[in-house]
């Protein structure tokens, strides 16, 4: 018997059941190799057997994902196998998206995934951070370099050997970054990539610049003594004694709290959980971070409509963008469902 | 402007009621030591711990890690407009006590100060693990505010430095390495055929505690300037730092600055080192664009081909970064930069708050948010109580066996901008 497990996730056309016209069939599995699966148990070896092929069509998969991906994982989980392989997708996009999804909710069972897919496949930069993902051709008439390069970084991540860069390997970046100790100090480092750079030699950058969402401010609020305005800070203010523990970097979580009948924050019922800033001035009047006492006034004066009841705080310093942009999202849902009209956002 | 730095080794400290430097070996006396301390009336109670490499112990919360140098011969004293009078340093002899330092530990300033671990995987990331530390622990009065305190404990370990580096004065080193930088019409002459590099170096000035001082100048309210190396190495950058202990640089770095040390090292065989710019990380715009603009425009006026830019901090300063490295690069002159990362603890974030395609040479001290496993120390110098609270550290950081799970963050100095280790990031 062989040592390790392998199953096999290809759509409709690899699984040799049809084309678009069977693109709507639901998951399916078959004992053994099948389609491309072929060539890929000559590249893992007599060491790897392909168990189980799973099929199923790209359109079915696209429109019903959610009941596609525990089924699949199901028959996953039963087989335990050692590595997962997808595709290759080349520039198929469902496919890709298919390949790269399944992938992410195996690996997410702890088993080692390998897909394979051309550069521009929609996919790609769904999925890189969730798989590793070999660089391929545009077509299936690359089938033959594609297989035995989705071989060869499959078995090292089944045999737990460590991958090399994306460059050496041949995937797409994952753009997941990992520490590690490099040969020479960072300031040697420097100095020498700036006198390559001088002498026009290739370098190669340790960090590529990321491309930045740009996001558009709204229009102005046409009547404010009618709007409801709500109050968002990255700045840490919290109630007296940070009832959730927000971190002071690095935050995990927001938190939600009511500011019902507060006319003024003072330090008896408000603090700043921070840890960029000295707290001395915060925590002393945190309406100087989180302006409910002016809001108030403009309240009663009629200037604005109502101020929101809640407010949503965290603390900015050290804060991952993914986590920011997450809790974000569910801040935005929130405030869109009670009819805010406007948010003021504070940070320090 | 040339100085000759004279390595006194130290390989080890003991306490003794007979202070000095004898075989390698330093022997200070706590009880009189601790004297100069206590002067200050911020300061209620103060005593000294030794730390050596490989020892079970950890150090924090840590404020600062000194190196005790003396000037003994040429113009000024260390710590210039702090400790001793603004007279311009950096040139004739100085000697450093290689191999040790003063680090002070306390109570919490704000949430943030960090640890350095003796041994274990903590070690790893922090270069003073493998220095021997006298450890200043003070404990504040009753009803301090933050930042007096932090200026009490700042003052307290430069009056401990320099009465330790008085014991060196008459000691004869055990190495001498000489650095010079000219004037510059001489550099045109010294390498005409080599790029001239500038060094640009940004220094933390949000305010509120994350603060560096130059000659007794808050860098706040400084011009970006110019600068010689040596005058660096005399002291005249002083850390007021009390946040992410990560990528703020201490007292140690700016006197031990890698950049300054890989230039020189560099100098005369593939670049012209010509000197040094210093600039601020100020919060308001208009100071971003001010500094900005003079750091290009200093660059410009050395007449450099080339510079390495080092950042100070994270968030808010990598606009300045970027600002500074664009503005740099539209005058023609080409740029590496020198950051860190947080690219959250999975990794999967991007990992500045700024970014630009013109940054397009960059060097990394790492993921900060790499979360790291410290496990107990047989010894705590200071105290365990705000490993919870500070940068880096989450509710239930501290385990109940002593042992720490936190973001790397938490180690000082562990992804100094200036490149001080050979962390990195891909």
């Amino acid at each position: 018997m062989a040592k390790y497990k392998v199953v096999h996730y290809v759509n409709q056309f690899y699984g040799q059941i049809g084309g678009e016209e069977k693109a709507d069939i639901p998951p399916e599995k078959h004992e053994g190799k099948l389609g491309p699966g072929l060539g890929l148990a000559t590249a893992l070896g007599d060491d790897y057997e392909i168990v189980e092929t799973i099929i199923c069509g790209d359109s079915y998969f696209g429109e019903h994902m959610d009941e596609a991906l525990p089924v699949i994982t199901k028959w996953v989980e039963e087989i335990k196998p050692d590595l997962f392989i997808a595709g290759p997708a080349f520039n198929a996009g469902r496919y890709g998206v298919a390949c790269g999804a399944v992938c992410k909710a195996v690996g997410e069972l702890g088993i080692p995934t390998v897909t394979g897919m051309y550069e521009e496949n929609p996919g790609a930069d769904m999925y890189k951070s969730d798989t590793i993902i070999v660089k391929t051709r545009d077509s299936a008439a690359g089938m033959r370099k594609a297989v035995p390069a989705m071989a060869k970084i499959a078995k090292k991540l089944a045999e737990g050997e460590e991958l090399g860069s994306a460059e050496e390997e041949g995937y797409i970046p994952t753009g997941v970054r990992t520490n590690y100790f490099a040969e020479e100090r960072g300031s040697k480092r420097a100095v020498d990539m700036l006198v390559k750079k001088l002498a026009g030699e290739p370098f190669i950058t340790e960090y590529p610049m990321p491309i930045f969402d740009k996001v558009d401010p709204a229009p102005a609020v046409k009547d404010l003594s009618k709007a409801t305005i709500a109050l968002v800070t990255s700045g840490g203010i919290v109630p007296k004694g940070n009832p959730d523990r927000i971190e002071s970097s690095s935050a995990s979580k927001y938190g939600e709290y009511s500011i019902e009948g507060i006319a003024d924050l003072d330090p008896s019922n408000s603090e700043t959980a921070h840890g960029g800033y000295d707290p001395v001035y915060a925590n002393e009047d945190a309406d100087r971070v989180l302006p409910v006492d002016v809001l108030r006034e403009m309240e009663k004066d009629g200037e604005i409509g109502k101020l929101f009841e809640r407010f949503y705080t965290t603390t900015g310093n050290g804060t991952a963008v993914a986590s920011a942009k997450k809790f974000a999202e569910e801040i935005a849902q929130k405030l869109k469902n009670a009819n805010v009209d406007a948010v003021i956002l504070t940070s320090t | 402007m040339k100085l000759q730095l004279g390595y006194i080794d130290i390989k080890d400290i003991q306490f003794d009621k007979n202070p000095r430097i004898e075989n390698g070996v330093l022997f200070v006396d706590p009880d009189a030591l601790i004297q100069s301390v206590l002067q200050d009336e911020l300061i209620k109670d103060a005593h000294f711990e030794i730390a050596r490499p490989g020892e079970s112990v950890r150090i924090t919360p840590v404020k600062d890690v000194i190196q005790p140098r003396v000037k003994v011969e040429g113009e000024g004293g260390i710590f210039p407009g702090v400790m001793a009078k603004t007279t311009t340093v950096g040139s004739g002899v100085t000697h450093v006590l290689r191999g040790m330092s003063v680090v002070t530990v306390g109570r919490i300033v704000g949430f943030q100060e960090g640890i350095i671990d003796m041994t274990g995987p903590g070690a790893d990331y922090t270069p003073f693990s493998k220095l021997n530390n006298l450890c200043l622990v003070m404990e504040p009065v009753e009803n301090f505010k933050q930042h007096e305190y932090e200026h009490a404990a700042r003052m307290a370990g430069f009056r401990v430095a320099c009465e330790i580096a008085e014991m060196a004065r008459n000691l004869t080193p055990d190495e001498t390495q000489e650095f010079e930088t000219v004037s510059i019409k001489e550099s045109f002459k010294q390498y005409p055929d080599l790029p001239r590099v500038a060094y640009v170096q940004m220094l933390q000035s949000q305010g509120l505690l994350h603060d560096t001082y130059v000659y007794g100048v808050d860098a706040k309210r400084i011009v970006p300037t110019i600068i010689y190396p040596t005058e660096t190495m005399d002291g005249a950058i002083i850390s007021g730092n009390c946040v992410s202990a990560c990528d703020k640089n201490t007292t140690y770095h700016h006197q031990n600055n890698p950049v300054v040390a890989e230039l020189y090292a560099a100098h005369g065989k593939t670049i012209n080192f010509v000197g040094q710019v210093i600039t601020n990380e100020n919060v308001y715009l208009a100071d971003k664009i001010r500094s900005s603009d003079w750091t290009a425009k200093l660059c410009e006026y050395l007449a450099v081909d080339g510079a390495i830019i080092s950042q100070e901090g994270f968030g808010n300063p990598d606009t300045d970064l970027i600002m500074n490295c664009t503005k740099i690069e539209d005058k023609g002159i080409k740029t590496v930069i020198i950051t860190d990362e947080y690219a959250g603890q999975d990794g999967k974030s991007q990992s500045l708050a700024d970014a630009d395609p013109k940054a397009n040479a960059c060097v990394t001290g790492g993921n900060a948010n790499m979360v790291i496993h410290l496990p107990k120390m047989d010894k705590v110098i200071g105290t365990l109580d705000y490993v919870d609270k500070i940068a880096g550290g989450h509710d239930g950081s501290l385990a109940e066996d002593g042992s720490i799970e936190a973001e790397l963050q938490v180690i000082t100095g562990a992804t100094n901008e200036m490149g001080f280790n050979k962390l990195s990031a891909r």
